[in-house]
C-alpha cells in the first residue's frame, strides 16, 4: 500500500488559541478549528513523514488511542482539510512551499 | 453560534488579541475631505520595527491582522511586509485606496494569500468622488485596481463613507459595486480629526439620509427585524461591554503607539519602548478600558438602547468620557428605532429647564 504524504498549505491563516489550531482558508474563507489530536497531525505535516509514521508516533505516542481508529480518524480529517485545499496529499514527498509561491493557490 | 463568534468569545475570556489593525503610514496620495488623519510623516516604524512588531502579534496570539494608512501602497516595503506576515500566518486584510495597484500588485498580493482587500469609493460619479479625494482620475484608477484584484480571484470589498457631499449617489456607488461583482458597505460615520479637531463633522449627514439608510433593506435586510424596539436590557447585557476595542482588538500607529481601537485616541503605550505583550496586558489604559461594563456607563446603563446600541467608547471618549454617551451613537439608535436614548432625554430635559441661575434685577 503507498504511503500517504501530506503538507500544510500555504494559502491559510492558522494561529492556536487555548490548545485549538484556528485555520483559515484565503481561498474561500471556510474557517475551521482543530482539537488537540488534528492539531498534532496538523503540525507534523511537513510534506516529508508518511502519515502512518505520524499516526504512530505522533497521535498512538501522546494519545491513548487505538492504531486502527487513530489510522482511520487521520484519514477521515486528511480527506475533510484536503477537500478545502489548507492540506496537501500525495503519495510520494511534498516540497516545501513557501508564501507567494504559485503552488499556494 | 458560529465558529468565529465562538473562537471571539474563548478569545474574549483568555484575554488572547484576535484582531490588530495597524496603519504602516499616514502618508497618503488623496486627500479626503473627511479624513481625521495629518499626513506628514512624524517618524514612521522601519521595515524591521514593523517586522519586529508582527513577530510579536504572531507571538501575542494575533490572528487577524488589518494593514491600512494613510494609503499603505505610499510605502516601497509594503509588500515585503505584507509577505512577512504570511509567513507568520496571519489572516491579512488590506484596505487601501487602489490607486497604486496595478497588475503585478494584485498578483503579487494573491500570491500571497491576502484575504481580504478592502477600497474606498465615495461615488459611481467622477466628479464627486474626485472632488471628495481631491485627486483627479482617482475613481478610474481605483475601479480599474478593483477589476486587477477581481481578475486575480481575490476577495474584495467597496466601502463608502456617506456624507453630505455624496448623499445622493449611495444608490449609485452600490450599483457599481454589484457591477464589479464584489461587496459593498456603507458608514454614516465621520471622524473627528485625531488630533480632536472637529471640523470635519459638517460632513455628517443629516436625520432623514439616516431615517432612509436604515429603512433600506438593500442595506440592513429585513427593516422590522433591524428597526424593532429594542428588547428589555437585562443582567447579562448589563454585564457585558460596549465592543471588542481592548478586549481582543486594538490598533497600532505608524509610530509605534499603541491604542484600544483605531476610533479610541488613548494612548496605551508605545512598541518602539515596550514589548506589545507588556502594552496589552498591564498598560493600566488598556486595563481600564478592560474594566468598563455597560452597568458601570454613567448614562448609557439606564438607556433601554443598552443591550443593542453600536455605542463607540472611542467616540464617546472623544466626546469627553470614556464612560459617556457617544452622541453619534445615540442618534442611531433612536432613527433606527424612533425611540430617543437616555442621552438625549437628559439633554431634552436639561435645555427645557431653564437657566441653572435666575437673577432677578435689584429694586431699589
Amino acid at each position: 500500500m503507498p504511503e500517504t504524504y501530506i503538507a500544510r498549505s500555504t494559502a491559510i491563516a492558522a494561529r492556536m488559541l487555548g490548545g485549538e489550531m484556528m485555520i483559515m482558508s484565503a481561498l474561500d474563507s471556510t474557517f475551521f478549528t482543530l482539537n488537540e489530536v488534528a492539531t498534532v497531525i496538523w503540525q507534523a505535516a511537513d510534506g516529508n513523514t508518511p502519515l502512518s509514521e505520524i499516526v504512530e508516533r505522533r497521535v498512538c505516542g501522546e494519545f491513548e488511542i487505538e492504531p486502527e481508529v487513530a489510522r482511520r480518524d487521520a484519514e477521515q480529517f486528511v480527506s475533510q482539510l484536503s477537500v478545502h485545499g489548507i492540506l496537501l496529499v500525495s503519495d510520494r514527498p511534498i516540497q516545501e512551499l513557501k508564501p507567494g509561491s504559485a503552488e499556494t493557490r | 453560534m458560529s465558529l468565529l463568534v465562538e473562537m471571539n468569545e474563548k478569545a474574549m475570556a483568555l484575554g488572547v488579541p484576535l484582531t490588530v489593525h495597524i496603519d504602516v503610514t499616514y502618508r497618503c496620495n488623496e486627500r479626503c475631505v473627511h479624513c481625521y488623519l495629518d499626513h506628514d510623516d512624524h517618524g514612521e516604524m522601519t521595515t524591521a520595527e514593523i517586522k519586529n512588531v508582527l513577530d510579536q502579534l504572531a507571538e501575542a496570539g494575533v490572528f487577524f491582522l488589518v494593514f491600512s494608512g494613510g494609503e499603505v501602497f505610499m510605502r516601497r516595503d509594503f509588500l515585503e511586509l505584507v509577505e512577512h506576515a504570511r509567513k507568520l500566518q496571519f489572516n491579512v486584510k488590506v484596505k487601501t485606496n487602489g490607486v497604486m495597484i496595478h497588475e503585478a500588485e494584485a498578483r503579487r498580493l494573491r500570491e500571497l494569500g491576502v484575504e481580504q482587500m478592502q477600497l474606498s469609493v465615495y461615488s459611481h460619479r467622477p466628479e464627486v468622488h474626485d472632488a471628495i479625494t481631491k485627486l483627479p482620475g482617482s475613481l478610474k484608477r481605483t475601479v480599474d485596481s478593483i477589476k486587477f484584484l477581481k481578475a486575480q480571484g481575490l476577495k474584495v470589498t467597496l466601502s463608502n463613507v456617506l456624507m453630505t457631499v455624496n448623499r445622493n449617489d449611495h444608490k449609485g456607488t452600490q450599483a457599481l459595486a454589484k457591477e464589479l461583482g464584489i461587496a459593498y458597505t456603507l458608514d454614516p460615520t465621520v471622524t473627528p480629526m485625531i488630533d480632536g479637531n472637529t471640523s470635519n463633522l459638517y460632513l455628517r449627514v443629516d436625520d432623514k439620509n439616516l431615517d432612509q439608510l436604515f429603512a433600506d433593506p438593500e442595506l440592513v435586510g429585513d427593516v422590522d427585524e433591524y428597526c424593532k424596539p429594542p428588547a428589555p436590557v437585562d443582567d447579562d447585557a448589563l454585564e457585558g461591554y460596549s465592543c471588542s476595542a481592548g478586549h481582543t482588538a486594538c490598533y497600532i500607529s505608524p509610530y509605534g503607539d499603541v491604542f484600544p481601537c483605531v476610533q479610541f485616541p488613548l494612548p496605551t503605550g508605545n512598541v518602539r519602548r515596550q514589548k506589545f505583550a507588556d502594552i496589552w496586558y498591564r498598560s493600566p489604559q488598556m486595563q481600564e478600558v478592560r474594566s468598563i461594563k455597560i452597568k458601570d456607563l454613567t448614562v448609557c446603563s439606564s438607556c433601554s438602547h443598552a443591550g443593542t446600541c453600536s455605542r463607540c467608547p472611542g467616540l464617546a471618549y472623544m466626546e469627553g468620557s470614556m464612560r459617556g454617551p457617544s452622541t453619534t451613537d445615540c442618534e442611531k439608535s433612536f432613527h433606527r428605532t424612533g425611540i430617543p436614548s437616555a442621552n438625549m432625554l437628559r439633554k431634552a430635559s436639561m435645555a427645557s429647564a431653564g437657566p441653572l441661575v435666575q437673577i432677578l434685577p435689584m429694586t431699589v
